[in-house]
């Protein structure tokens, strides 16, 4: 039991290092603030606008795998008799 | 009536695919051949412990950590693009991209996102060995997510290990390492990673050699050269080892794009290379006895060597593949006629097989199984109206491949003669051959593109080789919307090159003298 808590202890001082350690680092940066600016509006466009209004799943209009299995067969073969 | 899916569909849909790709590959090869150059030069400091190796280190770093955060993500859209755009490709692979698509976002995420924080801000919080572990494992974590890219894209143009599921309609995945080992899948893992190197090693050089126009920073700009030319050297050797077998691979399994990438219309045996050539734009119709060259400077039966390895190899023309008949290794080849009566029947032994299958006619669905499964090598070919249609953009594959070896082969002159003036002391001194190495600059990057256009135009019509093209692939969407969303990304990645140029001309002439230590 004493060892197991001796290995939260440890465990617990270890991830407060690595959360340290990436904190001191954001808090460091100079260039590094406006890139991640950039990454940050980037995938907020790239998500939330581009995904959510233009790039729907097109299949995801059908509810069901197997719906969509059969609209993918159908398009297949149609497309070939066109 | 099924309405018929529109040509401009087909043509906008993969124009936004293309842009999306090659704006996504101005910032890949960099942030993989500067992810060599920087951990080398973090190893010479390691190793010697001298703090000018650190400094020179820590400017090229800044530099692969602007190009990769304004890159980062910008291939996601490539996978919106598969599910909006290419739906019913997406459903007809999703088991075969899938693996390798989560094992390259389990990567990218635990590697790169891992060892990227140490590189940053881990000087002087780890040990030296501990950063350069985390230096090259960096560089290492960003090649594993381009191999699982690239095995899903060597996958296409030779898919390999799966097997289609009528009940499903999608090919499933039964030998996973024919699909990671395939000799198309080595070949381009290698070649591209190697041919990334160059375009770092390109940009190293002319960055450097604009320091030494300038008259700054002479020690680091000479000492990056030095590296750079080094690397660039091996990797540009490499890539004409990894080009050659790409080249046989090609031969092999694309022999369409081969053709095209020669212009040939009639092929047999001892077949010349064309080394410099100018196509005849007089040239209409494959089949209309017009010479396709109208000047070119050929090398003596090098085609046949490189295609089979042998001068009196038999390398197929356009008109030779469209119309068969000629020898392969398994007999005959088929003409495009039957192979296209091939495909017809396997797309409608799996519409009789599905119709067996409502009806719980066990007997028919056997029979149209096998029906499927013999014919299904050619099932894409059942979507193939004209011969012709399998003949991609011949000048665009023609040019774009004589541009990429050409420049290759610059690359090769352009790093010995970087050494060699290095070693003899005369970069500095002559600004002419400074001009050159700073106009080199982008030449890396025509280089990369010009490469995809060959493996990726020249596959044409295929989304999967044989198996599926473009035209059956794409969504039913209203061509509109896809034009509206190609210039959504075109103003988008335009503004993200915009950035990634200006912040980083930014940071090259504040030179790495202003580093201090820090390359956040």
């Amino acid at each position: 039991m004493y060892c197991l808590f001796n290995q939260l202890i440890v465990m617990a001082n270890y991830c407060k290092e690595i959360f340290l350690f990436y904190l001191q680092g954001f808090k460091s940066m100079k260039l590094g603030k406006t890139l991640w600016l950039i990454i940050l509006v980037k995938l907020f466009i790239m998500f939330f606008i581009l995904k959510f209004f233009f790039f729907p799943r097109y299949l995801s209009k059908f509810e069901t795998d197997a719906k969509k299995n059969e609209y993918v067969v159908n398009e297949l073969i149609n497309r070939a008799v066109n | 009536m099924i309405e018929q899916i529109d040509t401009s569909l087909i043509d906008w849909s993969r124009a936004q695919f293309a842009l999306t790709a090659m704006y996504h590959w101005l910032f890949v090869p960099l942030t993989l051949g500067l992810g060599i150059i920087m951990a080398i030069m973090e190893s010479i400091y390691v190793k010697t412990g001298n703090p000018f190796w650190k400094r020179t280190a820590l400017f090229w770093i800044k530099i692969f950590g602007i190009n990769f955060a304004i890159g980062v993500a910008t291939g996601i859209i490539l996978e919106f693009e598969f599910g909006t755009n290419w739906s019913n490709y997406s459903w007809f692979v999703g088991d075969i991209f899938g693996a390798p698509l989560a094992i390259e976002g389990i990567f990218a995420f635990f590697m790169e996102a891992t060892f990227i924080a140490i590189l940053f801000f881990g000087w002087d919080k780890v040990s030296k060995r501990t950063h350069l572990i985390a230096n090259w494992l960096t560089g290492i974590g960003a090649t594993l997510s381009a191999l699982w890219i690239l095995i899903a894209n060597a996958w296409m143009q030779y898919p390999v290990g799966m097997a289609f599921n009528p009940d499903t309609v999608r090919n499933e995945m039964v030998d996973f390492w024919a699909i990671v080992l395939s000799p198309v899948a080595i070949n381009k893992f290698f070649h591209t990673v190697v041919s990334s190197w160059i375009v770092g090693a390109v940009f190293v050089v002319g960055v450097s050699a604009w320091f030494l126009l300038k008259k700054r920073e002479k020690e680091f700009a000479l000492a990056s050269i030095k590296i750079a030319s080094i690397v660039g050297l091996v990797a540009s050797i490499l890539t004409l080892w990894t080009g050659d077998g790409s080249a046989y691979q090609v031969a092999q399994k694309q022999p369409m794009k081969l053709a095209a990438m020669e212009a040939l219309y009639e092929g047999g045996t001892n077949i010349d290379l064309i080394a410099i050539g100018i196509l005849n734009s007089e040239k209409k119709s494959h089949n209309d006895n017009i010479d396709p060259h109208l000047w070119a400077i050929k090398i003596p039966e090098f085609l046949s060597i490189l295609a089979e390895r042998k001068a009196d190899g038999y390398v197929a023309g356009i008109n030779n593949l469209i119309e068969g008949g000629y020898p392969t290794e398994e007999g005959t080849a088929l003409s495009v006629e039957e192979k296209i009566a091939k495909g017809k029947l396997a797309i409608s032994a799996l519409a009789r097989y599905r119709i067996a299958k409502k009806e719980s006619n066990q007997a028919e669905q056997t029979i149209q199984r096998t029906i499927l499964e013999t014919n299904f090598p050619y099932f894409g070919y059942g979507y193939i109206k004209d011969p012709a249609d399998l003949i991609p953009n011949v000048a665009l594959v023609f040019y774009s491949f004589r541009i990429m070896v050409a420049l290759g082969v610059y690359f090769i002159f352009l790093f010995a003669f970087a050494l060699w003036a290095g070693k003899k002391n005369k970069l500095d001194t002559n600004r002419w051959i400074l001009k050159v190495f700073v106009a080199s600059t982008p030449l890396g990057y025509i280089a990369s593109q010009a490469g995809w256009v060959v493996a990726e135009v020249g596959r044409q019509p295929w989304s999967i080789q044989d198996i599926l093209p473009t035209s059956a692939g794409v969504s039913r969407l209203n061509t509109g919307s896809v034009q509206l969303t190609f210039f959504l990304f075109l103003i988008l990645f335009t503004i993200l090159f915009i950035a990634e140029v200006s912040i980083m001309l930014k940071e090259i002439k504040k030179g790495p003298g202003v580093s201090n230590h820090s390359s956040n």
